[in-house]
């Protein structure tokens, strides 16, 4: 792209392709795209007649000012970072599960299926089977699209999405139906799970074991991808299918493989939540935490230690938006507002990654 | 008849554990009220009014200074939103949804010194009050209404989730249409949602579809008044008056007056006089009442309206009076008997003339 400018001299603006990416760009970008979403942010702030920075102090204050804010913050990015490995984990065979909201559920189901009829009162035994449970539950609903996609071309971005909403009403089924808690007076959730099932808490907080699940998930994968023979086939696999057919790689079996993993992961995600922070089945569980794994995913780069930190500031972008309303008395959409410019800039600024914006003077 | 064991047994512990002293005065700048909100304030029904009387209450208080946390989903992030507004100087928190309530107990626990309002639920504390109106009242008025202008004798209705608040109003309703119309019946619909404005005019265009010409709601937003006017339909409304949302074809609506909950609640903390308990206004209080008709509604139906009402606020008679029976045919309420608060609160069965399942 030219724009020119002025007679005689023109100053040009191109837009060209980077040869090579400096690495100190990795870092240098989200952070004037952060920087500038806020900038953006503050000038919309004032317009509705408060002040930017009170507005941003109180959010950072909420979200990391103390123990509280962190530990809250924290909560909220456990479900969100092991669902982003999971879809990370078929975006780097160019694989989209857009499914692990599905899969969440799914392994929240086959949890509580555990507690229902399989109880044993030793808390390691039954969260091992719930664990194991889910993500069976969770890797084969993922699987089914891995499959459908491996050996009849379905396009699994349609299939995992559609099999998203057939879960949400698979455990509506159960909470409205069977499973529902005669105590809760026809509301729609179970009994509460018995301590054995729960996750243990830490720090007299919230935060539950299922930070070290998220934590752990994140490591072995990063060394699965990066360094070993596996994690070479799935990525050689995304950058060009044909070359990996021709190496001998196995498409149809690592599709399914992958997306088994997958949904486990996310299975295991569901798991977390409801024994760890919810304690029941309840109608409408998860927050979408499914789909803002996407988002995560692609910020980090698909990158799984990158996807906790990413996590971790989704997570204070949603605890701290509360104080805004709370404190700044401002409704509900201007917090999404921000969320979304945010997500804008950081995202929108990727492009800079790859591409150069030069300025020339050229004669006329 | 287990259920309603339990559920006395639960009344009695309450009412013990409940018989705390009264709190000691707050002055109206540090109360700093906390409102959480389950949906939007622009909802047009449920929360709208809801933040209608928390504008009231703090017009009435000039010093006192509310805020409020909109589209809190009734899970672990309500706990938060409460214990944001407690960690930012909230000494008063109303939890507007049913849904709330463990939450609520929950955070109690950990905040004896703060006092939690819950309107809706049925579990009380020292510092946990609860409070909700006789809406059943209002909607058997609205069922005379919806009884005398059917002609198909089908009424469909929109209804939230299968609990007892919203099968006793639903019983209500029908039991008004009888009283005026005994061959027309109630068909139900669930959302299985408070708030979810698509679904709420799915169902209304579903239940037009299947032969209904009158339509009653019982969901947060304007939508099923909306969808009912597409459709040219008659439509009552809840919350506040709906008209807006269906200009010619809005009757009437059982509506809400939150404000005086809020003002009185705020009277008795800034006095020291508030205690824990249960608060359960009706049509004589003025918390439940009727919009404004709509201009096809006849003169001799006001009329019937007018004498239910005044035998209702005289406490002569009520809504659930006996006979009543069930969809069997079953007598529930026999001759001579009201049905108890308890019973109104635990109802889990429909009255003859509603079609449509309560899940079991």
């Amino acid at each position: 792209m030219r724009i020119g400018s002025g007679s005689g001299k023109k100053l040009t603006l191109t837009i060209e392709k980077r040869l090579e990416s400096p690495g100190a760009l990795r870092f240098v970008i989200p952070s004037v795209s952060l920087l500038a979403a806020l900038a953006t942010g503050a000038v919309f702030l004032f317009l509705m007649g408060v002040s930017p920075f009170e507005a941003y102090s109180a959010m950072f204050r909420a979200a990391f000012g103390d123990g509280y804010g962190i530990s809250e913050t924290i909560v909220k990015s456990i479900p969100i970072s092991m669902a982003a490995v999971a879809v990370m984990l078929t975006f780097t065979m160019l694989i989209y599960n857009i499914g692990a909201e599905g899969q969440i559920f799914m392994g929240a189901i086959a949890s509580a299926a555990v507690v229902r009829y399989c109880f044993v009162d030793s808390a390691p035994a039954m969260l091992l089977m719930m664990i194991a449970a889910a993500g069976t539950a969770g890797g084969l609903w993922a699987a089914l699209a891995g499959y459908l996609k491996a050996r009849w071309n379905v396009n699994e971005i349609i299939s995992t999405l559609m099999l998203n909403y057939v879960a949400i009403h698979l455990m509506d089924y159960f909470v409205y139906g069977p499973w529902r808690d005669p105590a809760s007076l026809g509301f729609p959730m179970t009994a509460p799970f018995p301590g054995v099932a729960r996750l243990p808490l830490l720090f007299g907080t919230r935060i539950h074991m299922g930070l070290f699940v998220a934590v752990f998930l994140a490591l072995l994968f990063f060394v699965l991808i990066r360094h070993t023979r596996w994690g070479y086939e799935i990525r050689v696999i995304g950058e060009n299918p044909r070359a990996a057919g021709f190496a001998g790689m196995n498409y149809v079996r690592n599709v399914i493989l992958v997306m088994f993993i997958s949904g486990a992961i996310a299975g295991i995600a569901g798991m977390c939540e409801v024994s760890g922070l919810q304690g029941r089945l309840q109608h409408g569980f998860s927050a979408g935490y499914g789909y803002t794994a996407i988002i995560v995913a692609w910020l980090s780069q698909l990158h799984p230690i990158a996807i906790l930190f990413v996590s971790f500031l989704i997570g204070a972008l949603l605890v701290g938006g509360e104080t805004l309303q709370i404190v700044m008395r401002l409704p509900l959409s201007s917090t999404l507002i921000l969320q979304g410019l945010i997500l804008f800039f950081v995202l929108g600024g990727e492009i800079f990654k790859t591409y150069r914006i030069r300025f020339q003077r050229e004669d006329a | 008849m287990r259920k309603r064991a339990v559920f006395l047994a639960l009344a009695a512990v309450l009412v013990v554990c409940g018989a705390g002293f009264a709190f000691d005065a707050i002055p109206a700048d540090k109360i700093k009220p906390g409102f959480v909100y389950i949906g939007p304030v622009g909802d047009g029904g449920w929360t709208f009014m809801h933040d209608k009387g928390r504008v009231e209450m703090e017009k009435a208080f000039p010093g006192v200074a509310s805020s409020f946390v909109e589209s809190v989903p009734e899970g672990p992030d309500s706990l938060r939103v409460m214990e944001t507004f407690i960690r930012n100087g909230s000494k008063v928190i109303f939890a507007t949804s049913f849904g709330y309530m463990d939450f609520v107990q929950e955070a109690a626990k950990k905040h004896p010194d703060v006092i939690f309002l819950h309107c809706s639920g049925y579990k009380q504390a020292a510092n946990v009050g609860t409070y909700f109106g006789r809406m059943y009242q209002a909607r058997y008025l609205s069922g005379l209404v919806a009884g005398r202008m059917t002609k198909k004798n089908v009424i469909g209705y929109v209804a939230a989730h299968p609990i007892p608040e919203v099968i006793r109003m639903i019983n209500a309703f029908t039991l008004g249409v009888k009283k005026v119309n005994p061959k027309a019946e109630v068909r139900v619909v669930w959302l299985f949602s408070w708030f979810d404005p698509g679904k709420e005019k799915e169902a209304t265009k579903a239940l037009i579809d299947s032969g209904a010409d009158l339509i009653a709601m019982h969901a947060d937003t304007g939508a099923a008044p909306q969808a009912a006017e597409e459709s040219g339909v008659y439509v009552i409304g809840y919350n506040n008056d709906m008209s807006k949302f269906a200009p010619t074809k809005h009757l009437t609506a059982p509506v809400w007056d939150w404000g005086m909950f809020y003002k009185h609640y705020i009277d008795q903390i800034t006095k020291g006089t508030w205690k824990t308990g249960d608060i359960w206004w009706g049509l004589k209080e003025g918390v439940v009442g009727l919009a404004p008709y709509g201009k096809d509604v006849p003169e001799d139906v006001k009329k019937l309206i007018e004498t239910e009402k005044t035998k209702i606020i005289s406490g002569s008679w009520d809504v659930f009076a006996g006979p009543v029976k069930d969809q069997k045919g079953v007598v529930k309420i026999p001759q001579g008997k009201t049905a108890t608060d308890a019973e109104m609160l635990s109802m889990n069965w429909f009255v003859e003339g509603v079609k449509g399942d309560i899940p079991k």
